[in-house]
């Protein structure tokens, strides 16, 4: 049997606790939930020795264990709780070595808490060409852990530290700072409402949890108040011990430093990167350029994903039997999937460029740029990374506001981030663009087309700042509000890096938007394919009776096909999803929609590109390869029965653009959001705000120009 | 004089630390009374800066960074 070693890796933010975390694990990494809660953790399986296995947790960066983020949150609940299953056996501490001091302070804290550990010194390097050395065998012997230099980066230093977890995996914990000063009665008490033994950990837990754990605070606040104990006060002169007692040990193991050697590249890029000038045209040149990329790299992968889901849905359509298995498979589960897949390109080209521009460091630095224009809207410089993200799919970019340490402007941001366009509306856009201006007009040296399409991504912005703006006054926030941030060196992207968050975005987006996505569809397909028996079967009695009637001669399969066309388009309208459409309609006529239109709003809550396809179904245009241009054609033939002109005038086509550009049609985004925010209150008022927006400046444009 | 009044050049002694929860979070983030600072970048519109603290490079808010009092080098 071979023995199973938890291991958790522990650091500040930007010490390369990810990178060792890819390379002792490479691809074999996967995120789940700590069990019973929906906090996620990603843990990776590795094979040590023929006798020990390892579970290798990787946690988020933390600069001390009073978390102040969400993000910070998930590696203190590890490490509180020694009952958990989860709990580290061992942990690995990776410390940036060219910032030891501030590094180590977390470290001394997680070795308090009751946990063995080794220490990795990363970035040994980076340390030495400014002029810092250290004498590691001093620094374990000082620190009483085994240290190990490593470079997780450049993967060295890998074996070493492996060689310790088989012959040297520590088993006691160290400790550090005393207690001394603190009354002992009062730790006893504390130790008891905390249900611990080990007197830091259950002051440390008590600490927080007054702050954070509602069931035992209001306790924990009382007995903080008999023994008069001040825990601000009392978390200042913890950290000023610790760096007391760290400061000791690190001069014994500074066998060398020059700081006069210090040079400094990173220096002299980022007077570059953050100039006033130079440092937002490069930044809005990279947008540019990214999402040319999006667009130009995506077109053929796009056309042979959708053209290899029509040849699969022919295949399984024609080789099983007719019936509701044969329509299920193809028009709820096939037609699911393939508007996941279908996105797959845009969304890895765009976190690809996200990934590489935050592996070198450069995402910080907009952070840096842009927190200033942030501020005013109640967010901050990181809410922006999670801004461009949600241009490719709102769902990992939630998830990606984590780091937000405020509270406030972390939920605001989460709120405003579905009014960026994703790339679910695009052939949205697309479609309704394309009913008003022709794919090859130009205007100077520009296409038109694009322009437009340039005009909706920026109307979206802007909703997003606006309303970003509203809600700072609405939600209240007892946090103080600082913005602190690490500017980490510039580093050479690496490879595995980014395609180790590729893969996880990727997967985010597959499996966290396509379950709740094909789930929808199957729902959306049974509304569509079912309704009241008696209008369905009259619809059936109707086409069996102009086929029966037909001559001969007039059975070719043109018309057949024609027929059949238009018999679908005539079920739809039958069914529930029809009926919804016309109960509908009355609410939405005054944005310039149909019943049609009513279908198409109920059916895009799967995402939103169904749109196109269910005004295909209802326009009787066959399914098959380029049809957007038979789509177009049939919307512009419509005319309403009751003005007699056109149902797609040039009103109805910008009340709908701005309706798909506002409205949340999307119910991955509410599933996401209720659980990043762990209430479904947020999702739902984000659900309302998203929906009155749009149809109030739906019924706005209407109403002008209609 | 407080860290938001620093000019690029100057390198400084942190004196003091003001503010309660931000105090609190920047000690964890090293920056202590006695550390020294520099200026090294102003973001585009004046604000945030980024000052050398320590060994490592720290973005902050003016409104931030005159919580931190410092007395400039001789």
């Amino acid at each position: 049997m071979r023995r199973k070693v938890t291991i958790a890796l522990v650091g500040n933010p930007n010490c390369g606790k990810t990178s060792l975390f890819n390379a002792l694990t490479g691809l074999n990494q996967k995120v789940s939930n700590f069990p019973g809660t929906t906090v996620e953790k990603k843990t990776g399986d590795v094979k040590l020795s023929n006798e020990i296995g390892l579970q290798i947790i990787d946690l988020p960066g933390t600069y001390s264990l009073y978390p102040k983020s969400a993000d910070e949150l998930v590696t203190y609940e590890l490490l509180r709780n020694k009952a958990e299953t989860n709990f580290p056996d061992v942990v690995i501490f990776i410390a940036d070595a060219s910032n030891l001091k501030r590094n180590l302070l977390l470290f001394t804290q997680v070795c308090d808490l009751g946990c063995p550990a080794i220490l990795a010194l990363n970035m040994v390097d980076v340390a030495e060409r400014r002029g810092i050395y250290y004498d590691v065998e001093v620094l374990a012997k000082e620190l009483g852990v085994p240290v190990v230099p490593i470079n997780a980066r450049k993967k060295t230093g890998i074996e070493p530290l492996k060689e310790v977890l088989i012959n040297n995996l520590p088993k006691e914990y160290n400790t550090y700072f005393s207690l001394d000063k603190v009354d002992p009665d009062f730790l006893n008490m504390v130790s008891k409402v905390t249900d611990k033994r080990n007197p830091y950990a259950a002051l440390q837990y008590a600490i927080n949890a007054a702050e954070l754990i509602s069931e035992k605070s209001a306790r924990i606040k009382e007995i903080f108040e008999n023994y008069k104990f001040d825990a601000r006060q009392f978390q200042e002169d913890e950290v000023f011990a610790r760096y007391h007692i760290i400061d000791a040990a690190v001069k014994k193991a500074r066998v060398y430093s020059d700081l006069s050697l210090k040079k400094s590249l990173t220096r002299k890029v980022d007077a570059i990167l953050t100039h006033r000038v130079f440092g937002i045209l490069i930044f809005l040149s990279l947008m540019f350029l990214i999402f040319q990329a999006v667009f130009s790299w995506t077109t053929y992968p796009m056309d042979w994903v959708e053209a290899g889901f029509a040849q699969l849905s022919n295949y399984v359509q024609s080789s099983l039997p007719a019936g509701v298995l044969n329509d299920l498979l193809v028009q709820g589960i096939l037609a699911g999937l393939s508007g996941v897949i279908v996105f797959l390109p845009q969304i890895i080209v765009l976190f690809l460029f996200i990934a590489i521009l935050e592996d070198i460091g450069y995402m910080a630095r907009v952070g840096f740029i842009m927190d200033r224009i942030m501020r005013p809207f109640g967010m901050n410089g990181k809410s922006i990374v999670p801004l461009i993200s949600g241009m490719a799919c709102a769902v990992p970019s939630i998830m990606a506001s984590r780091s937000i340490e405020n509270k406030k402007e972390r939920l605001i941001t989460m709120l405003v981030i579905p009014l960026m366009s994703c790339s679910a509306r695009l052939p949205v856009y697309t479609l309704l663009i394309s009913l008003f201006i022709p794919d090859n007009a130009v205007w100077g040296p520009f296409n038109i087309h694009g322009l437009v399409l340039m005009l909706m991504y920026f109307i979206g912005f802007a909703a997003a700042l606006v309303s970003a703006w509203i809600f700072k006054f609405f939600i209240k926030s007892t946090q103080i509000n600082y913005f602190l941030m690490e500017l980490p060196g510039y580093k050479m992207p690496i490879a595995s890096n980014i395609l180790i968050t590729l893969y996880e975005k990727a997967g985010a987006f597959v499996f966290g938007a396509g379950k709740i996505i094909i789930a929808v569809s199957i729902v959306l397909w049974v509304l569509a394919s079912t309704g009241p028996t008696k209008q369905m079967n009259a619809v059936a009695e109707k086409y069996t009776a102009i086929t029966v009637n037909m001559t001969e001669a007039e059975k070719n399969e043109a018309i057949i096909n024609g027929l059949n066309l238009q018999k679908d388009a005539a079920l739809l309208e039958a069914s529930y999803a029809g009926q919804f459409g016309k109960f509908i309609e009355p609410a939405i006529r005054p944005l310039g929609f149909d019943w049609k239109i009513g279908i198409c709003l109920l059916t895009s809550l799967a995402a939103r590109e169904v749109f196109v396809g269910t005004m295909s179904t209802i326009y009787s245009v066959s399914g098959t390869d380029d049809n957007l241009d038979s789509i177009r054609e049939a919307m512009l033939k419509e005319t309403n029965i009751s003005t007699g002109k056109p149902s797609y005038s040039l009103a109805t086509v910008f009340s709908l653009l701005l309706f798909y550009a506002f409205a949340l049609q999307c119910m991955s985004t509410v599933a996401i959001v209720k659980k990043e925010t762990g209430k479904t209150k947020w999702a739902v008022i984000q659900f309302i705000y998203m929906t009155v927006l749009a149809y109030g400046s739906s019924l706005l444009v209407y109403q002008i120009f209609g | 004089m407080n860290l938001s009044q620093i000019k690029f050049g100057e390198v400084a002694t942190i004196t003091k630390v003001r503010g309660d929860l931000l105090a609190l979070k920047l000690f964890e983030m090293g920056v202590l009374p006695g550390e020294e600072v520099a200026l090294e970048n102003v973001a585009p519109f004046g604000d945030p800066i980024a000052v050398r603290v320590g060994e490592y490079k720290l973005c902050l808010r003016l409104q931030d960074a005159a919580h931190i009092e410092i007395k400039i080098n001789e």
